[in-house]
């Protein structure tokens, strides 16, 4: 038995049901979107000035893990440059 | 007859189908296992692959697979008169698209979730695929035409129906930041929207748009300003983030369709009307004949082949239990029939005295081109039984309506975008990969053109083109439903299952099918309709080819069962 009312778990499932059929296509919107941020933003790591560098350095540490999922996504199992993550 | 008589009838033949028919393709035809582990949770991600509660995916699918087609359609084709129409929504609700919605859910939950259009090149054939890729060009290509066109006759016959359609937009963009941006829930927020796109309609009545200034301005029909004005607004929509306006749109939608079908049934029952409309039409000689021609009218609300994409592409891979797909899969369809149910009383019953229905359905061309028309006058008479104004109903059922429609529209672009860049991708056409703006702007103009198709206008012949665009959309939709019961059938048969359940109605959807399709050639011909003579004819090859590689198929695996190979 759970402990939520009735208001709650009709809210729930209402939620659900608007959240349901779109999950896949918005996580896949969001991951394209983030595929781009991150391409611009070590577009130097991979020897191509970056035109948003001097804006977005304090980015790097919060997107470092980021930009790892990144290349792996794009097809490099590990990161040919030295020093930038894995 | 008292109309409600045919609810009743068609509710209770459901109920039978759905206790005996469906438990018998559970048990003894797809042999639902309850310890099969479905995709959902042996591919869990969180993401595509997320086991859900059987009443969220029942109401997720339904709401995905109903539209406005499964209303055009009947509203069409009760020009043959009601019991050819009811009697083409029950059986093939019952014994085609039951098996079809329900096996494509199965098929793909036994492939890891693959949609049908892998599936083809798997199970049918290599080609198959590339057949596939193509009957979904054409079939998104009709559909965006022909919604663009219903939106467009609508707008321009409702005019008090634009303020409610464009107010949905801001609504729908509200929900859809509330919910991410705020990260709540959207029950209290969604109920409120609801509320202030019915407060609308009264303001829409009061404040009527019309275009007929600016259709002057620039020398265009009232009609044809509205379908460019339609697309040019599909173009942009489309363009968005799904989760800023589309997945909005297409919650309130699913909340106007249950609201829909709620007040119709209602209205019906509290009004207790009859149906002064013929049993069957004795129509005129000149007009198509209702065999094969009902059968591709009356697409969605029967079979629709669109079902087995939202089956295999999303329904599938969060099946939280293999016996749950009749639920959902057997049970969406059985609601698409009611939806098409409903469309039929409006266009007999809600339109009053035999005289009237006579009027409205003089001939094929008043038919097709006021289908639209009759379901929102009919559905505005069923509120007006529930003391509700006329003409706010028929506002009301017009907004209903445009907003499947534009969703319908935007979701189109969407993937017709997708599938030109594959289609640009094997044909070598580099200039077009990866252009998201050019592959869009060939998203919109491609309907665009058919949309515009003279003889669709008020000024020409009363909506004639309509109904032909009308049917050659049936027909694409008829044949991805061939290619879906193709793969069901051979799966079945690899299985050494009896495939009748799923190859009888393939054969007669294909035999209906072809046939309309020469019919149409012969019709075209005559008229000199080049264009849509260009495009039935293209459209009979993928029939044709579609013939052939089922026949291959089935042969194949009759003589050489492959069994079990490919599932997970």
């Amino acid at each position: 038995m759970t402990d939520k009312s009735l208001w709650q778990r009709f809210s729930d499932y209402h939620d659900e049901l608007f959240m349901a059929p779109w999950r896949a296509g918005i996580a896949r919107e969001a991951r394209s979107e983030e595929d781009v941020l991150v391409a611009l933003l070590f577009l130097e790591a991979l020897g191509i000035p970056g035109p948003a560098d001097y804006y977005a350095l304090e980015l790097y540490p919060d997107l470092i893990e980021a930009f790892h999922r990144w290349h792996q996504r794009m097809g490099m199992e590990t990161f040919p440059e030295a020093g930038v993550c894995c | 007859m008292p109309a409600f008589l045919l609810i009743v009838i068609t509710l209770v033949a459901f109920y039978f189908a759905y206790r005996f028919y469906s438990r018998y393709l559970a048990e003894k035809v797809y042999r639902l296992d309850p310890n099969f582990v479905t995709p959902a949770h042996a591919m869990r991600d969180g993401v595509d692959f997320v086991p859900t509660h059987k009443h969220v995916l029942l109401g997720h699918h339904f709401t995905s697979v109903a539209g406005a087609a499964p209303i055009v359609g009947p509203a069409i084709a009760v020009y043959w008169g009601w019991l050819p129409a009811l009697t083409w929504v029950i059986l093939g609700t019952i014994f085609a698209a039951g098996v079809h919605d329900f096996g494509s859910i199965v098929v793909s939950a036994r492939n890891r979730g693959q949609n049908i259009g892998t599936l083809s090149g798997k199970v049918v054939s290599a080609r198959a695929s590339t057949l596939f890729l193509l009957i979904i060009f054409f079939l998104l290509t009709l559909v965006n035409a022909v919604f663009g066109v219903v939106m467009a006759i609508l707008f321009e016959k409702n005019p008090g129906a634009v303020v409610p359609a464009l107010i949905v937009i801001p609504i729908a963009v509200f929900i859809g930041q509330w919910a991410y941006r705020m990260g709540r829930s959207i029950v209290i927020p969604s109920i409120l929207g609801l509320l202030l796109l019915y407060a609308a309609i009264p303001v829409g009545q009061a404040y009527p748009i019309y275009v007929d200034g600016l259709a002057e301005a620039v020398g265009l029909s009232v009609r044809t300003t509205w379908i460019i004005l339609i697309f040019a607004y599909t173009w942009i929509a489309s363009r968005l983030p799904v989760w800023v306006l589309l997945q909005p749109r297409d919650y309130i939608n699913g909340q106007q369709l249950i609201v829909a079908l709620v007040v119709i049934f209602l209205g019906v029952l509290i009004g207790w009307d009859t149906i002064s409309a013929p049993a069957v039409n004795e129509v005129a000689p000149n007009s198509p004949h209702w065999f094969p021609y009902l059968f591709i009218t009356v697409a969605c609300g029967a079979i629709s082949g669109f079902h087995s994409l939202v089956a295999s592409g999303t329904t599938s891979k969060q099946l939280g239990n293999e016996t749950e797909a009749r639920f959902v899969g057997y049970g969406g369809a059985l609601g698409e029939g009611a939806l098409a149910l409903a469309a039929i009383l409006a266009c007999t019953a809600g339109l009053g005295a035999a005289g009237d229905w006579n009027a409205a359905y003089a001939d094929f061309g008043a038919a097709s081109g006021g289908a639209l028309g009759h379901f929102v006058t009919g559905t505005g008479h069923f509120l007006s039984n529930l003391g509700i104004p006329a003409t706010l109903g028929a506002t009301f059922a017009a907004v209903v309506v445009i907003t499947f429609a534009g969703t319908t529209m935007d979701t189109g672009v969407r993937l017709q975008r997708y599938i030109l860049e594959e289609i640009a991708e094997l044909a070598g056409v580099k200039a077009l990969v990866g252009r998201v703006n050019l592959l869009t702007t060939l998203a919109v103009l491609i309907p665009l053109g058919l949309a515009l198709l003279p003889g669709g206008d008020s000024s020409g012949g009363k909506g004639f083109a309509f109904g032909r665009l009308w049917t050659l959309f049936g027909t694409t939709n008829q044949l991805t439903a061939g290619l879906a019961l193709s793969i069901i059938g051979v799966w079945l048969l690899a299985r050494n299952r009896n495939p009748l359940a799923a190859l009888i109605p393939l054969v007669f959807l294909l035999f209906m099918t072809t046939w309309a399709l020469l019919l149409n050639l012969g019709d075209f011909f005559a008229k000199g309709d080049w264009l849509l003579l260009v495009m039935d004819a293209a459209i009979f090859v993928l029939a044709a080819w579609l013939v052939v590689e089922a026949f291959t198929a089935f042969n194949r695996e009759r003589r050489n069962p492959s069994a079990g190979a490919e599932e997970s």
